[in-house]
């Protein structure tokens, strides 16, 4: 086993509040990992700074043994890290094939590539071979927007294969998804990880990540609490008393998690 | 020394009635996420209508505005309701810009049709008569502008910061969803904004109209003006708003005094894109302008 | 090249058709109407078809709304004079040919308002090109080479003969019109064009899958700037005389974007339509009610009929219409359809997909 991804000691503040306090954890090559916490322990804003989404105030994020904080997100995703976010980012007024063929651009040279039609070369068959594997080939034409909050997390997740990363950064992607359909959504990141990818999974459903993962990082207030097998974590009682802190809170601000609230955000984004 | 400092008072005195010509532009900014351009022709029609009591009624141009600030408030409710209001969410702030610039324009060709090109300026003793005051003289409308701009930015902040209305207002501004979750009627907090933010022009109107020469073509130099001080001032804040016109106007003056007054308009817009490049939030904006 | 002969044969024969009987009409037009007065208001309408297209090409497909392209026309309409006069060029069908040069110094002029205005978010785009806009008219009205506000005067051919007089400007503007036509039905085919819509609809995510972004709006702004320099330089040579009003004229902008919204915003045809009716009635009222408020009430008043009535615009809306009724499900133009068909087929494939609460949204 090697280190592919090596996070340390990140901090990043928001105003007065640290989201992260000198988080530190390793991924493996090949492994699929999870990140799990309560809310506000720092997942998502991790997440954000091991893309280039944010800057942090200190620490390093060496993937492959090259630094990359603080390079652009665009940078890092050329170098093989793709992510998906908890809302998603699709391209709502294109189809759902031209969001596969955007995420493709980035392998040309610009100035040669830039007036040639989009999808040649095969790579529009990949692209629907990509939406054939995720189950939503039948909707390649239809505009993006039009899709369910669970379609696009799945066109969001089929674009980034376009590009084919070697790891792959998952933020939620069970939330939202309907219960009994989970395994199927299991399997395919299986698969997926066995094609020798390496897979990073933010995700709330403990069932799922329990399921799914190698490894598993707890976060709680901003730190990295600790690595390790998900058996290990179940039982560790550390796990326990994080979580049960977080019960707390989020009495007091209702279950940010569930879809009712998923798609509350998801329409005040879009109204804004 | 007597040339900077008329310079700088002078820069104050107008800047103030531009600071309050923009806090309208601003706030209503602020609140709704869209852009007034009609805001510039709005205040050519405040002073055309200060005009019209002043000359055909001899109500005079401070009385009036019992008069023209309630009806102003009214278009601007009415531009809310009948148009803003209909605005999607997608492309809402190019949208907002397109539709009060027809509005503009519409507007525009009305005062034209009845008041003709030609220029006029709103006269009264206080116009016509100065003061004396560090060495150089100055009419009295300069001054008494500046007490209505202050009096009744102040009456704002009363209304944002020490109302119930203000309350909601920058409850709805900071967060429209959850402004409606606590029972805020956002609809009629957009309207009653967009009413205030276009009534602060029938003031601004008037003293713009007494201290400079004006016909419906004077909108578009005023909304530009207007719009380079909303965005130095970083969108949305009144407080940015009033520093930018201050300074702008000051900026202005001077370079007028020193060099030529055609160049200094030119330092306006100079001035924005120097503002830009070094910060594309705008001099005072914390709050990154938000993307779509 | 291949891409174009490419995308030639990607069209319909009905699509080609049409093309086909467009150019036959727009060639023989001229010959049949030989009245000057119709013939100049079809120089400037096909002018305005061309200039709005170029307005489209930037702003219905990146999202970026400009309220600045006057400039590009201004500075197209002045390079072309003062290039004229400097050297002395005699007013003949050769000056024509002067009309890439002055949207080539269009472009220079892009690239420099682009670099400052391209850096602000969206709305703040908008007002920082009226800002700059009016730096440029501010220029024309003050600076020596621009003759300040009493303008320029622009050579005219004076041998031609009065009454086919405005031909040579219309075949001019004709083909103007072809070239930005085809210059951005090849962009809407390309992987450029795919990229600008990309950021249209969500910026930063296109720079994190490596779109990029800065250079794709910058050029799109830049090359959009050369056709409407060129209509500035047709425009200069059509006139005789420039003002900084009449080529700094805050209301191209406002008509461009009229048009294309009348028309279609993102479409290749709405901005053509929009332009041959728009500016056909501005220049019919313009020739025939000596006062200009009226249009300008008229233009106000169709504008807010359009984008409360037929937001869309006139040809995705009939588009829409069609496409309805032939029952051909086509998602893009109407969301409401790709609702409807969406849910309750729980087929194997499918089985993923999830509509749970989240389809409400």
């Amino acid at each position: 086993m090697t280190d592919l991804i090596e996070v340390k000691g990140i901090a990043k503040a928001f105003g007065g509040i640290k989201a992260l306090n000198g988080c530190s954890f390793t991924v493996q090559k090949g492994d699929i990992h999870g990140l799990i916490g309560p809310n506000g322990s720092g997942k998502t804003t991790l997440f954000n700074v091991m893309t280039g989404y944010e800057r942090p105030d200190a620490g390093s994020v060496n993937f492959n043994g090259k630094e990359i904080t603080g390079q652009s997100p665009g940078k890092i995703f050329r170098m093989g890290i793709g992510r998906t976010f908890q809302l998603t980012r699709v391209f709502s007024r294109l189809s759902v094939l031209d969001n596969m063929l955007i995420a493709a651009q980035h392998q040309h040279k610009w100035f040669k590539s830039a007036l040639r039609s989009p999808g040649q070369g095969g790579e529009r068959q990949r692209a629907l071979d990509l939406l054939d594997f995720v189950g939503i080939a039948r909707l390649a034409e239809l505009e993006a927007g039009s899709l369910s909050y669970g379609q696009r997390k799945l066109l969001e997740l089929a674009y980034l294969l376009m590009a084919d990363p070697d790891v792959l950064f998952l933020d939620e992607p069970a939330g939202g998804v309907n219960p009994t359909l989970i395994n199927q959504l299991t399997e395919r990141i299986r698969e997926l990880n066995a094609a020798g990818k390496t897979i990073l999974v933010v995700e709330h459903n403990m069932e799922f990540v329990m399921g799914l993962c190698d490894r598993i990082t707890v976060m709680h207030q901003g730190v990295a609490l600790l690595t390790d097998l998900p058996a290990t974590v179940r039982s560790d009682p550390r796990v326990l008393d994080a979580y049960l802190g977080g019960v707390e809170e989020e009495a007091e601000g209702g279950d940010p998690d569930s879809m009712a609230d998923a798609t509350f955000t998801q329409a005040d984004r879009s109204e804004s | 020394m007597s040339n900077f400092l008329r310079a700088v008072i002078d820069g104050v005195l107008t800047g103030s009635v531009y600071a309050l010509m923009a806090a309208g532009l601003t706030l209503i900014f602020g609140v709704m996420e869209v852009i007034n351009i009609a805001q510039g022709i709005l205040v050519v029609l405040g002073a055309y209508l200060s005009y019209v009591l002043s000359v055909h009624l001899g109500i005079d141009l401070f009385a009036g505005l019992i008069i023209t600030i309630p009806v102003m408030f009214v278009l601007g409710v009415g531009i809310q309701w009948g148009l803003m209001r209909r605005l999607g969410e997608r492309e809402k702030v190019s949208m907002s810009i397109l539709v009060t610039y027809a509005v503009a324009i519409i507007l525009e060709g009305v005062l034209d049709l009845i008041f003709g090109p030609g220029y006029l300026q709103l006269t009264a003793w206080y116009v016509n008569q100065s003061i004396h005051v560090f060495g150089f003289y100055l009419p009295y409308i300069y001054v008494f502008g500046f007490i209505l701009a202050v009096g009744l930015l102040g009456s704002l902040y009363f209304i944002l910061y020490r109302t119930e209305f203000g309350r909601s207002l920058r409850a709805s501004q900071q967060n429209k969803t959850a402004a409606r979750l606590i029972g805020i009627d956002v609809n009629r907090v957009a309207a009653i904004t967009f009413g205030i933010g276009v009534a602060v022009t029938a003031a601004g109107g008037m003293v713009f109209g007494a201290t400079t020469a004006f016909n419906s073509n004077s909108s578009a130099d005023l909304i530009s003006r207007l719009l380079t001080i909303v965005i130095l001032g970083g969108m949305g804040s009144i407080g940015g708003a009033m520093g930018a016109s201050v300074l702008m106007l000051v900026i202005e003056a001077i370079v007028s005094t020193y060099w030529s007054p055609t160049w200094a308009t030119l330092v306006f817009y100079m001035v924005l894109v120097l503002v830009l490049v070094v910060r594309p939030a705008g001099l005072f904006g914390q709050k990154a302008v938000r993307a779509q | 090249m291949s891409a174009l002969t490419k995308t030639f044969k990607s069209m319909s024969k009905a699509k080609l058709a049409a093309v086909v009987v467009a150019i036959a009409v727009i060639a023989v037009f001229p010959l049949v109407f030989t009245n000057p007065t119709v013939t100049e208001i079809a120089i400037f309408a096909l002018m305005f078809m061309a200039t709005s297209s170029a307005w489209n090409g930037f702003a219905g497909s990146s999202g970026y709304f400009s309220l600045g392209h006057a400039i590009f026309f201004g500075v197209g309409a002045y390079a072309f004079t003062i290039i004229a006069n400097d050297f002395k060029m005699a007013p003949t069908s050769a000056l024509f040919f002067l009309m890439p040069v002055a949207g080539v110094f269009a472009m220079v002029a892009a690239v420099g308002v682009g670099a400052v205005a391209l850096r602000t978010k969206r709305h703040t785009f908008v007002v920082i090109t009226i800002g700059i806009f009016f730096i440029f008219q501010l220029l024309g009205f003050n600076l020596n080479v621009t003759g300040g506000a009493s303008g320029l005067q622009v050579p005219t051919p004076s041998n031609w003969n009065a009454a086919t007089f405005n031909n040579p400007f219309y075949y001019a503007a004709a083909i103007l019109l072809g070239f930005t036509v085809l210059l951005y039905w090849i962009i809407k085919r390309s992987a450029f064009g795919l990229q600008l819509l990309s950021i249209r609809d969500d910026e930063e995510r296109a720079r994190g899958l490596g779109v990029p972004v800065w250079r794709v709006k910058l050029s799109a702004f830049v090359v959009s700037a050369f056709p409407v320099g060129m209509a500035g330089a047709l425009f200069a040579y059509l006139i005789g005389q420039i003002y900084p009003q009449t080529v700094f004229n805050p209301l191209f902008d406002l008509s461009w974007a009229l048009m294309t919204l009348v028309g279609g915003i993102g479409t290749i045809v709405g901005p053509l339509l929009g332009g041959v009716v728009l500016e056909s009635i501005q220049q019919y009222l313009n020739l025939y009610l000596s006062n200009v408020d009226i249009y300008l009430i008229i233009y106000g008043v169709v504008f807010l009929a359009v984008m409360f009535w037929m937001p869309r615009g006139i040809v995705p809306t009939v588009v829409g219409a069609v496409k309805r009724r032939r029952g051909t499900p086509t998602g893009p133009t109407s969301i409401a359809t790709s609702d409807d068909k969406q849910p309750a087929k729980p087929d194997q494939t499918a089985g993923l997909i999830v509509t749970a609460k989240g389809a409400t949204e």
